[in-house]
């Protein structure tokens, strides 16, 4: 079990407050992830859980018992942390073992469990090596081996592939959602990249400085964005904001259409403008559009390989029942 | 990346640094060299470098007449007990400082190092007043207390530097891990700071060992360690330079070898980190 | 960053070792205060009451007190100006490339081991002996007469023995400051076309200006209370009775504790003026 309950939880560091009260519940067995931009408070919020930071107020439950003042270790939460902190002087198995011979589990449960863990993790090779003589991504690995053998209530993961290069990362990611496909266990995961949060996450936290923005699944925030924060985070390359007479047609202050809902052609359309910088991936091709009167760059996306050039003239066509909407205050304008 | 230089320049260079190495090791080597020398060769004019009758006579006879041993045995364990008297006491502390740092810790590491820039002359006498009401005047345990206190403030500076080293995050992993304090210190913290405890403790025995205000001045003849020894060639043995050479040597060469061992970590503790 | 139970717990893990500190520093210094105000001969009556600010007065007087000033700054003065400036070359030296750099590091370290109770006497003995001593030798070599060097030129004698002892120290911090200067610096300023002697005013001399200023204060601490070597060589004799020396006989020679007292307030106050300054830059390092 692994329900997880914050009840107006706020945190303090001296006279600043990095988390105004907050409310947030995560469900037994949910793939969570915190996502925002660094500073936002997404890792202390973490450390609450985790125990690692006291709480200025309020109170976090698991499995519906006050945990508020329970030791990080008598929470029953594993944690895997940024820089993987293993054990540098001991051996994987050793690394993996520390847990339960705190726990005091005896020595042939440890061995089972570790055998079973480094199987599934493809560690059984590596046992005997000191962390030193691991790739990063065997280290995070055994970061997560180590997690594992604990049979925790949830997992906490603090930015776990930031340390990895771009290829490992896509690999890893899939690991940790396979491996919370098959122990159906709660994860708690922060990152501040939303490619990250998007793929992985069952329901997806959006904070800025300590505030919930917004609480969803992927798709969800994707498609109504509470408000101009999420709406520009959520989605890559990001949403064009416009303002001014084109958002009054739509009677909004800002209006926010995404990359992939603008059709670029030569022939007639509402807005035109000048290509300037065009990203060819093979797969899609971004144009950055300047000169449209609408805002300074206007970003497009189309599929597969579109041949305008910098300086070619070209015409833009929304979607347009895909526009989102927006107050002056950012906050989204329901259909 | 080194710069590669024209051999004759790099012959020039090794030619002007061994000869200046040389100036300076000079004296310790000459030294070295007299204690196997008889009495009369090392006053011999003009001095004898290296063609003399090599004799062990000087060190047998230094033995015997000072009983160097029990010297000896009072430097060990008085370095050593003060220094690893001091280590037990640091390691937590530097453990706080570094891991649990508040918004005093650093007025509080200042106001450590501070206490060592107190002369010793201006606590002379209280310190012997103690020293004479607690009966420990002449005895190993009372300065190996005050050596302890006296470097304590580095031994727990360097401490700190190392620690601040290890990234807190394993330590919490420890923590997450349920490790108790107690364990996350034995277990986590200790074994990862093995090089720098290992080079806090050599650098302080040095200190320890070549103390020499406290050590001449709190001890007679029961507790008196080498530094004391030597100052007993002051005179009128000192004329033979033989046999003082034979006991400089003795009282130099332990540590003149642990010495060389620590010369990395030398710079970073004397400091206390200001220059890195 | 930490809980509330772990800052309780780092608080009682701090306190033996500031207990441990505050007792060494706050006893004796009481102590030294009370004795500094009263008339104390521990052979001569013992405690006779108090004076007042009569043995600060006394001390200051003294006919001895400014000789022992001036030794001090001039054996700390030469010192450091020895130390600094050849401790810059030899560190230029040693930085540059060469077969054995390694063991001409050795050599050069090698004095900063030796008990100063052992260098004193070495020096004192074999080399400035006015008969037997090695300098003696040189200078008959040389058809000089033989100086006699503890009595003629105490000072300069002196100051020769600590330099010897302290060079070391000064060499290997700033070695590593400058093997700490980042050479594409050095190697733009020559692209920049600056000459050798200027790449070492304008880059590497204000590079060592920490490193420097360290040397300084913290050999100033330490040379402001050397001991060993005077009590071995000349025992304050020949215009060598620095601060520290005095206050020793004062205390432990004349048993005038009263008067020594004072004389250590004196001392503390000094080398707490110059703590502050060291302080400060260490201070602004943990901060980096």
């Amino acid at each position: 079990m692994g329900r997880i309950t914050l009840d107006k939880v706020t945190k303090s560091f001296g006279a600043t407050e990095v988390i105004p009260p907050l409310d947030l519940t995560i469900e037994d067995g949910e793939f969570t992830v915190f996502v925002g931009p660094s500073g936002c408070g997404k890792s202390t919020l973490l450390r609450l859980i985790a125990g690692l930071e006291d709480v200025s107020s309020g109170q976090i439950r698991i499995d519906s018992k006050d945990a508020t003042m329970v030791p990080p270790a008598k929470r029953g939460l594993a944690m895997v942390f940024q820089s993987y902190a293993l054990y540098p002087h001991m051996s994987v198995r050793k690394n993996i073992a520390f847990p339960m011979k705190m726990a005091g589990i005896d020595e042939a449960e440890q061995n089972r469990r570790i055998e079973a863990a480094a199987k599934a993790l493809n560690l059984t090779d590596y046992l005997e090596r000191k962390p030193g003589q691991l790739s990063g991504g065997q280290r995070q690995r055994v970061a997560i081996g180590r997690a594992i053998v604990r049979e925790p209530a949830a997992f906490l993961f603090d930015e776990p592939l930031s340390n990895l290069d771009a290829a490992l990362r896509v690999g890893m990611r899939l690991e940790i959602s396979e491996l919370h496909e098959r122990l159906k266990t709660t994860m708690i995961y922060v990152t501040h990249d939303q490619v990250e949060a998007m793929t992985m996450a069952d329901k997806i936290v959006v904070l800025r400085a300590g505030h919930i923005e917004q609480v969803g699944s992927p798709l969800e925030l994707y498609h109504t964005p509470r408000n101009l924060f999420v709406a520009g985070f959520i989605g890559s390359p990001k949403m064009n904001f416009i303002e001014g007479p084109e958002a009054d047609k739509y009677n909004a202050h800002t209006i926010g259409i995404r990359p992939e809902h603008i059709t670029i052609g030569t022939g007639d359309g509402p807005w035109s403008g000048v290509v300037n910088v065009s990203e060819h991936l093979g797969s899609d091709t971004f144009f950055h559009i300047h000169n449209t009167g609408l805002a300074e760059t206007i970003t497009v996306r189309a599929d597969g390989e579109v041949g305008f050039r910098h300086g070619d003239r070209v015409t833009l066509t929304p979607r347009s029942d895909v526009i989102h909407r927006f107050d002056a205050q950012g906050q989204r304008i329901a259909a | 990346m080194a710069r590669s230089v024209t051999p004759q320049r790099k012959a020039f260079n090794t030619a002007a640094a061994w000869a200046v190495g040389l100036l300076i090791f000079f004296p310790i080597l000459w030294t070295i060299l007299t204690s196997f020398k008889t009495e009369a060769q090392a006053i011999n004019d003009p001095p004898l470098f290296f063609f003399f009758d090599w004799t062990l006579e000087n060190y047998a006879v230094v033995q015997e007449r000072s009983d160097y041993m029990r010297f000896l045995w009072n430097s060990i364990a008085i370095a050593g007990g003060s220094t690893l008297l001091g280590i037990l006491v640091a390691i937590p502390a530097a453990w706080s400082m570094a891991f649990v740092p508040s918004n005093r810790t650093k007025d509080i590491l200042l106001w450590m190092l501070s206490t060592k820039m107190l002369p010793a002359v201006g606590v002379l006498y209280p310190i012997y007043l103690i020293f004479i009401r607690l009966g420990i005047l002449d005895t190993r345990s009372g300065l190996i207390v005050v050596l302890m206190l006296c470097n304590l403030p580095i031994i727990v500076w360097m401490l700190y530097t190392y620690f601040k080293e290890i990234p807190g995050e394993i330590l919490e992993a420890a923590r997450m891990d349920g490790a108790t304090l107690k364990e996350e210190i034995l277990y986590v913290l200790t074994p990862m700071a093995i090089p720098g405890i290992a080079s806090t403790l050599l650098l302080n025995v040095i200190l320890a060992w070549n103390e020499a205000f406290w050590t001449l001045n709190l001890t007679a003849a029961k507790a008196a360690p080498l530094t004391a020894f030597i100052a007993s060639y002051s005179s009128p043995e000192g004329l033979f330079y033989a046999k003082l050479s034979a006991a400089s040597t003795m009282a130099i060469a332990p540590i003149l070898i642990l010495g060389w061992f620590s010369q990395k970590q030398l710079v970073r503790g004397l400091t206390f980190g200001a220059v890195k | 960053m930490a809980t509330q139970h772990s800052r309780s717990a780092a608080r009682l893990m701090m306190a033996p070792a500031v207990v441990l500190l505050l007792g060494w520093m706050l006893v004796p210094l009481t102590m030294t205060l009370f004795f500094s105000f009263k008339k104390y001969l521990p052979l001569r009556g013992g405690d006779l009451g108090w004076v007042g600010f009569d043995n600060y007065i006394r001390f200051i007087d003294s006919s001895a007190f400014w000789p022992s000033v001036q030794a001090t700054l001039v054996i700390v003065g030469g010192v450091l100006a020895i130390t600094v400036v050849l401790g810059v070359a030899l560190a230029l030296l040693l930085d540059q490339p060469m077969w054995g750099q390694g063991v001409v590091r050795i050599l050069v370290i090698a004095p900063f081991f030796v008990m100063p109770t052992v260098s004193a006497l070495v020096w004192k003995n074999m080399f400035m002996d006015p008969v037997n001593g090695l300098f003696a030798h040189l200078w008959k070599f040389f058809g000089a007469e033989p100086i006699s060097w503890l009595s003629e030129a105490s000072m300069q004698s002196i100051i020769l023995i600590v330099s010897w002892q302290w060079l070391p120290f000064a060499t290997l911090i700033l070695l590593t400051a400058i093997q700490s200067l980042d050479s594409e610096q050095l190697e733009a300023a020559e692209m920049d076309g600056a000459s050798p002697v200027a790449r070492f005013g304008y880059i590497i001399l204000p590079h060592l200006g920490r490193a420097i200023t360290v040397v300084v204060l913290i050999q100033t601490i330490f040379l402001l209370s050397i001991f060993a070597e005077i009590f071995v060589t000349t025992q304050g004799s020949f215009g060598t009775r620095t601060l520290t020396y005095l206050i020793f006989q004062r205390v432990l020679e004349s048993q005038n504790v009263g008067l020594g007292s004072a004389g250590g307030v004196y001392a503390i106050i000094l080398a707490n003026i110059v703590a502050a300054f060291l302080m400060r830059i260490v201070g602004k390092n943990l901060d980096a």
